[in-house]
């Protein structure tokens, strides 16, 4: 123990001789006020595990506590800090600054999101849209009435869609889809995946709803397949391949 | 920057930074889909001018023998050949062909939809262009 401690004593002042600074750049736009935005540059010091969101607290503590950021556990379960970090879409309380691999780092809100103020954005249409394709499972039968208590499934059916409830609802997906950049009626790819999720669930029988829900022109044919959604999400959800497999439902590929 | 949406608009659509090869893909799939509806637009307005009698159509066909002119024509030969050979995976990956399967993800999350097959197609897409391109231009330039 005494050479565990002893190690951990040597070790401490060669952690804080790591400590580095980077520039951070926060977007500041207030749409009651600001005709466009304007961005504020804090130099703030790090360590190899801070987070751009730690950073951002930071600036909030010490320098300027009317920025406007919205967050809540730090650790990539409630999808409120997403944010666009140095051009691309990302949780802030899943970035580390050291991964970065820039002296600089960018702050703005997420694209395709109206903002409320500075990296704060409204989530309304992507419940909304979340809502509109019915995120429950649907049965004509139910629990009062059958006997079976239980829906049960095969661990082969849960796979199916195990990895499509994962979605925090953080919206990165929807911010990277350049679809969405053109057509702000999209559904978008964070409401298609959590059709298939349903779809491909051995219990709910509302298949036919929901396919006829995305069936539409602002639907899933206006999905290009450029994959930017699955490249951004923070959970592993994939949404393109759940939007390939719902097409492939629609086109017949797929039973 | 608008108060309401947010959207980035035709700017933001085009950038394909930060999001991979799949991203480039999109674009020129996207540029020479309507580089190809321009080019059929002009086809049909070219061969019209048949109507001209043969003099007409000689010399609207002489604009395609000038160096111009087989510039234009190398650049509808590679944007024919990325177009078709992107467009057969992009048709596989929505009929659900190609894109992975469905899987608890493990950390870093790499997507399975993003896979090797789609981006050797992908880089096959662009390679058969290019080469389909020189080919042109070594017919239309090498008399």
């Amino acid at each position: 123990m005494a050479q565990v401690s002893s190690t951990a004593d040597e070790q401490a002042p060669n952690l804080l001789s790591t400590s580095k600074s980077v520039l951070l750049k926060i977007s500041r736009f207030n749409p009651e006020s600001d005709d466009s935005s304007k961005f504020m540059e804090f130099s703030i010091p790090y360590q190899k595990w801070t987070t751009v969101l730690e950073a951002i607290l930071d600036v909030k503590k010490h320098f300027d506590h009317s920025v406007a950021v919205r967050y809540s556990c730090r650790q990539a379960t409630c999808g409120s800090c997403g944010m666009l970090i140095n051009g691309k879409p990302r949780l802030a309380c899943f970035t580390k600054i050291s991964e970065l691999d820039s002296d600089v780092v960018t702050v703005e809100p997420m694209n395709n999101f109206p903002v409320i103020r500075d990296l704060a954005v409204r989530f309304e249409k992507l419940f909304d849209k979340h809502q509109k394709i019915k995120p429950y499972v649907i049965r004509d039968d139910t629990e009062l009435e059958s006997d079976q208590r239980e829906f049960l499934q095969s661990p082969e059916e849960v796979e199916q869609y195990i990895q499509f409830a994962n979605c925090i609802k953080c919206g990165l997906c929807n911010s990277a889809c350049p679809t969405m950049a053109t057509d702000s009626s999209f559904v978008g790819p964070q409401a298609l995946a959590q059709a298939y999720r349903y779809v491909a669930d051995s219990r709910d029988k509302g298949n036919d709803d929901r396919l006829n829900i995305i069936d539409e022109s602002h639907g899933i044919w206006r999905c290009h397949f450029a994959g930017s959604c699955s490249q951004v999400c923070p959970k592993g959800v994939d949404p393109a391949m759940g939007i390939q497999f719902l097409r492939g439902y629609l086109l017949g590929f797929r039973n | 920057m608008t108060k309401d949406e947010n959207n980035g608009g035709i700017k933001r659509m085009v950038n394909p930074n930060r999001f991979g090869i799949e991203r480039i893909a999109y674009l020129l799939m996207r540029l020479t889909g309507l580089g190809l509806l321009g080019y059929f637009i002009a086809h049909v307005y070219e061969t019209s001018n048949i109507l001209r009698g043969r003099m007409g159509w000689d010399d609207f066909l002489a604009m395609t023998q000038t160096t111009e002119g087989h510039i234009f024509l190398v650049l509808v030969i590679g944007m024919c050949v990325f177009h078709t050979g992107n467009g057969i995976r992009i048709m596989l990956g929505h009929g659900g062909v190609g894109v992975g399967k469905p899987a608890r993800p493990d950390y870093p999350y790499d997507p399975a939809s993003q896979n090797y097959r789609h981006k050797i197609g992908i880089y096959s897409s662009i390679v058969l262009a290019a080469a389909a391109m020189m080919y042109g231009m070594a017919v239309m330039f090498g008399e």
